[in-house]
């Protein structure tokens, strides 16, 4: 009978299938697994694929890390001082902190180099969303994600907070120049 | 065994309502109403607070309103609602008295209490921390509390089902299989009960940290089981609002699923596979490996897409065939031009079924595949995309079958029939425009949750292009004509049962008649049929294949002109 009754065949899953149905479970299957092959596939023939290597860490410890690096490449600084632009060498390692309520210090990375991220947050989750590339990144504190990025494009680079953490969630923006 | 209660046989669908089952399923879909009605009050606050040229709101109101927003809606409403459609799967279609009425209303109180809590919780500030509530950022403790004793309630609902079913089967109301809604309500049963299991293990240390008792929680380790609760409960909507679609075209068309082996393998893929996906919220996430995001998203999230692609062919191929049974067989769709479309409960599903599938769906897999994700997570267009699940496939659904029970249960004639009618339209087509900008927005890398584009205040402002503004601005029109669609719901349904024309309940019984046994259908044998029975269906679910199949490579052509990451 009808699907608020009960089936009136009691052996209903002996009946072999419509031609409409099993065609179409067929080509559904079929789908499926192109797209789990196309995600293997990009991993070894894409160039997009996001890191996985991730640290535990501490504010205290990445912040030592990341004031190395910005006493040995800062190039000068922008805001009356307040954000230092670092230009480290390609490949080497480049950090970026996340807190309430920005992202420090400013990047300065050549184009077609290539260079291993590290993103942490000394509190709250936030966001990397690389604007307007458009690459979103999660950042969980507690954990110093490496990722390594070559820029293709010149250009100056926004890095909004996407993640929501706060009263002044919106006014967490950070900034990557790529020469 | 004798129990003292009484039967009720509907004149107008021939249905059998147990008293107390009724008054339970009536509780339980006006608290989801009233939720509704503030969840909607609230949507006009966040949507004209996005919509760029008005900015609303305060960021610390608009945070707080988002957030009461999310939870209303995506916990209060659908959930009171789902209890009621248990109920109704349970003891109306299987015309049996519920198991333990008593304690099925203190499951309904402790619901109430639990949400009314949260809800407090959330107005007096300090606890806008959104639906996730990711620690290290704290709400105050009766905001978890709150959700808590909701969750307690709810898995107490959860049991009355299934003792329910036992008292069915116990007490021979029918014979053989349980219907295939009611099957498709015991999936999404199961997936609760999962569900709210992963939420208690994740909120109640969440909580005895809020008081103090514990000092720490993870970041990483709350979302991966925040999201096997997050996750998994909008899959007991999908599991809730298919059976629906399914009833729908039974009482509409007296529609019988094409085979019951296919649509409840279906359903049971649901089971089986996709409280894991809940893994694609991940994708983005530091700690989880690639084996680790690939073999969830893909091997146990296509799962159960192929489940929700067979339940699309399946529903549309039912009501074609009953259709075509009744005459309407010229060419490929006559079938569905002569299908009554000014009957809300069918245009309401008709309009989640094409929703759910194009705009959700297809989003939906777009997020969940693991390089995709990365142009995708936390931007608008995830809004956009469970917009367009738990709006236009859950609430749609829930409100097209409203219409259907006005009468039955409610007993009352509609008031505003015409407006009813139209209703459907407006609330779907607007929120399809609504979803679709959001997706368009969010393609362009406008984030979710974020109170000013424009970054007052910002020591380093960005500037969106100025299609990302005009999107936004398209997002708050589709969604104050959505949220007028959803007044003419409340208006039409609460007006109904205050005002509307008493309607003869039909005899009461102080026993069951049980549901009579169907004969096997001798002369038009539609299982197993070498013919293509439903090609209409067929040629819709080819064209939905090929709109998936072509914005999955666009996808991918956008993601490979990003920077290079490894």
């Amino acid at each position: 009978m009808t699907a608020i009754a009960p089936p009136s065949e009691r052996l209903w899953w002996k009946h072999p299938l419509d031609r409409v149905e099993g065609l179409w479970l067929a080509i559904a299957f079929v789908w499926c697994m192109v797209m789990f092959f196309m995600m293997v596939y990009w991993h070894m023939y894409g160039a997009q694929n996001l890191s996985t290597e991730t640290y535990k860490t501490t504010p205290e410890l990445f912040t030592t890390k990341t004031q190395a690096m910005v006493d040995q490449y800062t190039v000068r600084t922008e805001l009356d001082g307040a954000y230092p632009v670092v230009a480290p060498p390609p490949g080497s390692d480049v950090y970026m902190i996340a807190r309430l309520w920005n992202f420090w210090p400013i990047l300065q990375l050549e184009k077609d180099q290539t260079y291993r991220l590290h993103l942490t947050s000394m509190d709250y989750n936030h966001g990397f969303s690389l604007q307007p590339a458009n690459i979103n990144i999660q950042i969980v504190p507690g954990y110093e994600h490496v990722v390594t990025v070559t820029p293709n494009q010149s250009g100056t680079y926004s890095v909004v907070c996407n993640e929501y953490c706060g009263i002044g969630h919106h006014t967490m923006v950070g900034r990557i120049y790529v020469k | 065994m004798s129990i003292a209660t009484t039967y009720r046989t509907c004149p107008r669908s021939g249905l059998q309502f147990e008293s107390q089952a009724e008054k339970l399923m009536l509780a339980n879909a006006v608290a989801a109403v009233v939720f509704l009605l503030i969840g909607g009050i609230l949507a006009i606050g966040v949507v004209l607070t996005r919509w760029p040229s008005i900015h609303w709101l305060e960021a610390d109101t608009f945070y707080k309103v988002l957030t009461a927003h999310g939870i209303d809606m995506l916990i209060f409403w659908i959930i009171f609602f789902e209890i009621a459609v248990l109920y109704f799967c349970s003891s109306t279609l299987l015309r049996c008295r519920i198991a333990t009425p008593k304690i099925a209303w203190a499951a309904f109180a402790l619901m109430v209490v639990g949400a009314v809590m949260n809800n407090v919780a959330v107005y007096q500030g300090g606890s806008s921390v959104m639906m996730t509530s990711y620690v290290p950022m704290m709400a105050a403790p009766s905001f978890y509390l709150g959700l808590i004793l909701f969750a307690v309630g709810a898995l107490v609902a959860c049991f009355v089902f299934l003792g329910t079913l036992v008292v069915a089967k116990a007490e021979k109301t029918y014979q053989g299989s349980v219907p295939l809604v009611t099957f498709g309500a015991i999936t999404a049963t199961i997936i609760a009960v999962f569900t709210i299991v992963s939420g208690a293990i994740i909120l109640v240390p969440t909580y005895l940290l809020s008081i103090g008792v514990i000092d720490a929680v993870d970041p990483l380790v709350y979302r991966t089981i925040w999201w096997a609760f997050g996750h998994s409960s909008q899959q007991i909507n999908v599991s809730a609002h298919i059976s629906i679609w399914y009833a729908v075209a039974a009482i509409v068309f007296g529609a019988r699923p094409m085979s019951e082996r296919v649509s409840r393998g279906a359903f049971l893929l649901y089971i089986l596979f996709l409280q894991l996906a809940s893994a694609h919220h991940l994708l983005a996430d530091p700690g989880v490996s690639t084996e680790w995001k690939v073999v969830n998203t893909s091997y146990f999230m296509y799962f159960a897409v192929l489940a929700s692609m067979i339940h699309g062919l399946t529903v549309p191929g039912a009501i074609e065939v009953a259709q075509r049974q009744k005459g309407y067989n010229k060419g490929l769709f006559e079938w569905l031009r002569k299908a009554p479309w000014g009957n809300p409960s069918f245009s309401g599903v008709f309009i989640a079924i094409v929703g759910f599938g194009f705009l959700g769906g297809i989003s939906g897999v777009m997020m969940g595949t693991e390089q995709l994700n990365l142009i995708i997570h936390n931007t608008i267009y995830v809004p956009g995309h469970f917009h367009a699940t738990v709006v236009i496939g859950t609430t749609l659904s829930f409100m097209a079958l409203t219409y259907f029970l006005i009468p039955v249960l409610f007993k009352r004639e509609t008031i505003a029939p015409k407006l009813a009618q139209w209703q459907p339209y407006l609330f779907g087509l607007s929120m399809y425009g609504f979803c679709l900008v959001m997706m368009g927005a969010g393609t362009l890398g406008v984030s979710r949750r974020h109170w000013d584009m424009a970054f007052q205040g910002a020591a380093l402002a960005y500037e969106w292009p100025g299609a990302a503004y005009m999107m936004m601005g398209l997002v708050g029109v589709f969604g104050i004509a959505a949220i007028a669609g959803g007044a003419i719901y409340i208006y039409v349904t609460v007006g109904s049962l205050l005002w509307g024309k008493k309607l003869d309940g039909g005899t009461v019984s102080d026993r069951t008649t049980p549901v009579p046994p169907t004969a096997p259908a001798a002369a038009v044998q539609t299982y197993g049929s070498s013919r293509m029975v439903a090609p209409g269906s067929f040629v819709l679910a080819l064209i939905f294949l090929a709109a998936f199949v072509l914005y999955y490579f666009i996808n991918w052509k956008y993601l490979s002109q990003l920077w290079g990451l490894s």
